[in-house]
Order: structure tokens, then sequence, then C-alpha cells
């Protein structure tokens, strides 16, 4: 079967955000010790940066699927 | 012969219709006032020519009229209606400008009786679906926020994923659309349907479904009154939504889905997000991050200062009391100091190599020795 990359949109943007409010939430509490605040400050950068390059995509993509004789599935690009 | 003309009418030499001109300016305003439209009847006379064309009269207790219905049609409405079958035909009203007869130009026909049996296969399936609690509204799944891989069933030949496609390549351009295609109306477009909706289900990583089609005549919507194609889309196992384009009815897709849209593009609206929202969502988040570890740092260089402050303060103290200690050392060692003993008159003799002279034995007569006093020492001679 025909695999489905995630990786051609933006995998798991609803998770991606609610890390990055989790890991704002914290860093805006006084309770975090500063190695942990540095830690989770370049995780919510690494994290931006991934959303930031996901959403850049420029083209929708299109793509038929059809399931084969023997039950196989298989994409075709579709011009969109 | 004298003619005679009212004066209100032009003369014929001011304007003169051929027959045909007429027929044509009624054609043209029976075309301008009655687009297609659903007209009730009885069958009478319908005969099929050999070219495939039906031709029949269509009447009621007041009036009649002529119908053709071409090969191409008459084809799908099935066998041609015995008389005095009553019927629903789909038409377009004109003037037949050759015999400048009035007729009807007949692209489909449905037996009344059809129709009573549609709507009660309806209302079974609506029953038969309810009970199994497809309707509830419990069972609805919220739309994921951000979808980014969507499964599309409709037709090929429809403006649905062309519009599908156009909304969300305006609003969410990183998204992917999985087209299925499947005949939306006319005969196997059920099994077409549900064969697609099963499929979706085998596809990792859907976010969500849309199933429907562009607008149609309500007939053309029975596909999505189907029962099996209902029970398929209550099986996706991703959020769904029925777009079938309608502005009247609502189809049973409609009511299992977990969410209706007008039309397939108000699907694509609802399914995709806005980028630009989205792009100003991490630019806060972004400011956020940046304020939040500045705050932090400030807080941690404030109990830093507040740390050395405490350090330094108890250094002070230590250093303070060790003072003390010292002072009072020195004090102790001052009172049992021999110099104390000496300053009250007292002397110390001592030997050559500094010996404390004790005792008389100690002093040899014509020896020397040091007598040690306060301010310093007396040479001195035993005699």
């Amino acid at each position: 079967m025909a695999k489905i990359d995630r990786k051609d949109g933006v995998p798991g943007l609803a998770a991606e955000l609610a890390r990055l409010e989790e890991i704002v939430r914290r860093l805006e509490a006084d309770d975090v010790e500063l190695d942990a605040a540095l830690l989770l400050f370049e995780e919510g950068v690494a994290r931006l940066r991934a959303a930031r390059e996901g959403l850049a995509a420029a083209e929708v993509k299109v793509q038929a699927v059809l399931e084969e004789a023997g039950g196989d599935i298989r994409l075709t690009d579709l011009d969109g | 012969m004298t003619l005679s003309l009212s004066l209100s009418i032009p003369s014929p030499a001011e304007q003169i219709w051929s027959v045909g001109q007429l027929s044509t300016a009624m054609n043209r305003l029976i075309d301008g006032a009655l687009q297609q439209i659903w007209v009730r009847g009885e069958v009478v006379q319908c005969k099929v020519w050999s070219t495939g064309h039906w031709y029949f009269t269509l009447r009621d207790r007041k009036s009649q009229v002529k119908c053709c219905m071409f090969r191409l049609n008459a084809s799908r409405a099935g066998k041609p209606p015995a008389d005095g079958t009553e019927v629903f035909v789909l038409a377009k009203a004109g003037l037949y400008e050759e015999k400048g007869e009035f007729q009807l130009v007949v692209s489909r026909m449905l037996p009344t009786s059809a129709i009573g049996q549609k709507q009660q296969e309806l209302e079974r399936v609506k029953v038969a679906l309810q009970q199994d609690g497809l309707f509830d509204p419990a069972r609805k799944r919220p739309v994921p926020a951000y979808a980014t891989t969507i499964a599309l069933v409709t037709s090929p030949d429809g403006a649905a994923l062309h519009d599908v496609v156009t909304v969300t390549r305006k609003r969410w351009p990183c998204a992917r659309i999985l087209f299925l295609p499947a005949r939306v109306q006319g005969d196997g477009a059920a099994p077409e349907l549900v064969r697609a909706l099963k499929l979706v289900n085998r596809i990792p990583g859907v976010d969500l479904c849309i199933v429907g089609r562009g607008g149609g005549a309500r007939e053309d919507l029975a596909a999505f009154n189907n029962e099996a194609v209902c029970r398929a889309l209550a099986a996706v196992q991703v959020p769904t939504i029925s777009a079938v384009g309608h502005e009247i009815d609502i189809s049973l897709t409609d009511l299992v889905a977990d969410l209706r849209a007008a039309t397939p593009s108000a699907a694509a609206e609802i399914a995709v997000a806005d980028r630009g929202d989205a792009i100003r969502l991490l630019d806060d988040l972004s400011i956020r991050l940046a304020s939040g570890l500045t705050a932090r740092t400030r807080l941690a260089a404030a109990r830093l200062g507040r740390s050395a402050d405490r350090l330094h303060g108890a250094v002070e103290g230590i250093l303070e009391s060790r003072r003390h200690l010292t002072d009072r050392l020195a004090a102790q060692l001052d009172a049992l100091s021999p110099l104390k003993v000496l300053g009250r008159g007292y002397a110390v003799a001592q030997d050559a190599s500094g010996r404390v002279l004790k005792f008389r034995g100690d002093f040899v007569s014509g020896e020397v020795f040091d007598l040690r006093v306060i301010d310093g020492q007396v040479r001195a001679r035993v005699e």
C-alpha cells in the first residue's frame, strides 16, 4: 500500500501549538528554574521554526486515491 | 375592397412580421418567462419513434400539452409510460416553430407513484438511522483546528473538487487533498460512495473527510439519502463534513456527518484554517516566548543579587565574631603576659643563654647575668 507521508503538510500543527502554549505558560510562571527555562526556550524556538517551515509550503497538493484490483491503494498527483 | 385600419395600429408598411419571426419571438418570450419546470400530468398516447424519441401528450382535467422526449433522456426513463400514467416531467416549454405548436421538451420523467415510494423509502431509512443513533448530537466529533490532510469524496465530473481546491489554496496552501472519485448521482452512485468512504479508513494520516457534490435537483440527491452511504459515512474514523449543494433540502448524510455545509466550498472553509491566522498566532507565541525567558532571567538575576547580599552579610558576621574572639583571647593573653608582671616592678634574671634564673643556686658568684625589666635589659654580676 502506498505510504502517506505526513511531512508533506504541517504534521500535528495543533499538537505543536498546544505544546508551544504550554512552554510559554511555564516560562511566564515564576516557579521554573533558570536551567529549565532555558531548555524550554530552546525547545520553543525549535518548534516555532518547524511550524513556520510547515506553513510556508507554497501549493496545495492534490492526489487522486484509487483502489487497484488487488486492493492496494494508489495515489496519483493531480494538477489541482 | 377598402382596408380599414385603426390609427393606433401601425400600418403594414411600417412593421410586418413573418410567421417565422413571430414564432421565434414567441419562443423567446416563453424562454424568458419559463426556465426548466416540473409539470404534473397524465400521459396519453406515448409513441416511440424509430429514432428513439418519445412523443406523447400530457393532460389534466383542464388542459393538455404536447411533449417530446429525445432519445438520450428517454432511454434513461425506462419503459414508455402506459396511457393514464400520472407523472412528473422536468421540461422546458417552447414553441415548435414548424408546426406552431406549444410543446414541452422533457428531460426527465418520474411516475408520481415512484415519488411516493421514494418518499416512503426515505422515511424508512431516516427512522432506521435515527433508531441506531446515527443522528445523535453526542456522537458528533469536532473538526480538527488545523486539518492538513483532507479526504474528499465526490464526483470527478462535478465542480466540487475544483471548489474545494480553490478555497483550500487560498486559505491553507500547506494542505493536502486526497481525492476519492465516486459518482454522486444515477445508478451505481451509492455503491461507489460507500466504497470511497470505506477507502478513507484505509488511508493513514487523514485528518478530515468531506463528502458531497455541487448543486443538483432534488431527485439527484438520492445517493446521499441512501442507507448504505449514510452508514458508511458514520463509520468513517475521522471527523466528517457533508456538503450536498442543495439550498432547500438537507440530505440524510447531512444529519449523519459531524458537520453539514451548504456547499463544497463552504465545507472547505470549515475544514481548513486560515494560514494568516496561524502565522499571527505563531508571532504572538514567539513574542511571549522571548518575553517569558527575559522575565525569567531577570527573576534569576534578582535572586542571585539577593543571594550575594546574604552571602556578604554572612561572611561579615563571621569575620566580626572572629574579631571579637581574637580581641578577647588577646586580652586574656595580655593579662597572663610576663610583661604585665614586669610592669609591676618585678625583674626576670636570665643567664647568657636566656635561661631564667629562679633559684639561689642558679646564681654563681662573679657570673654576669641579665635582668629583664619592663623597658629592656640590665647587665648585672653576682657578688
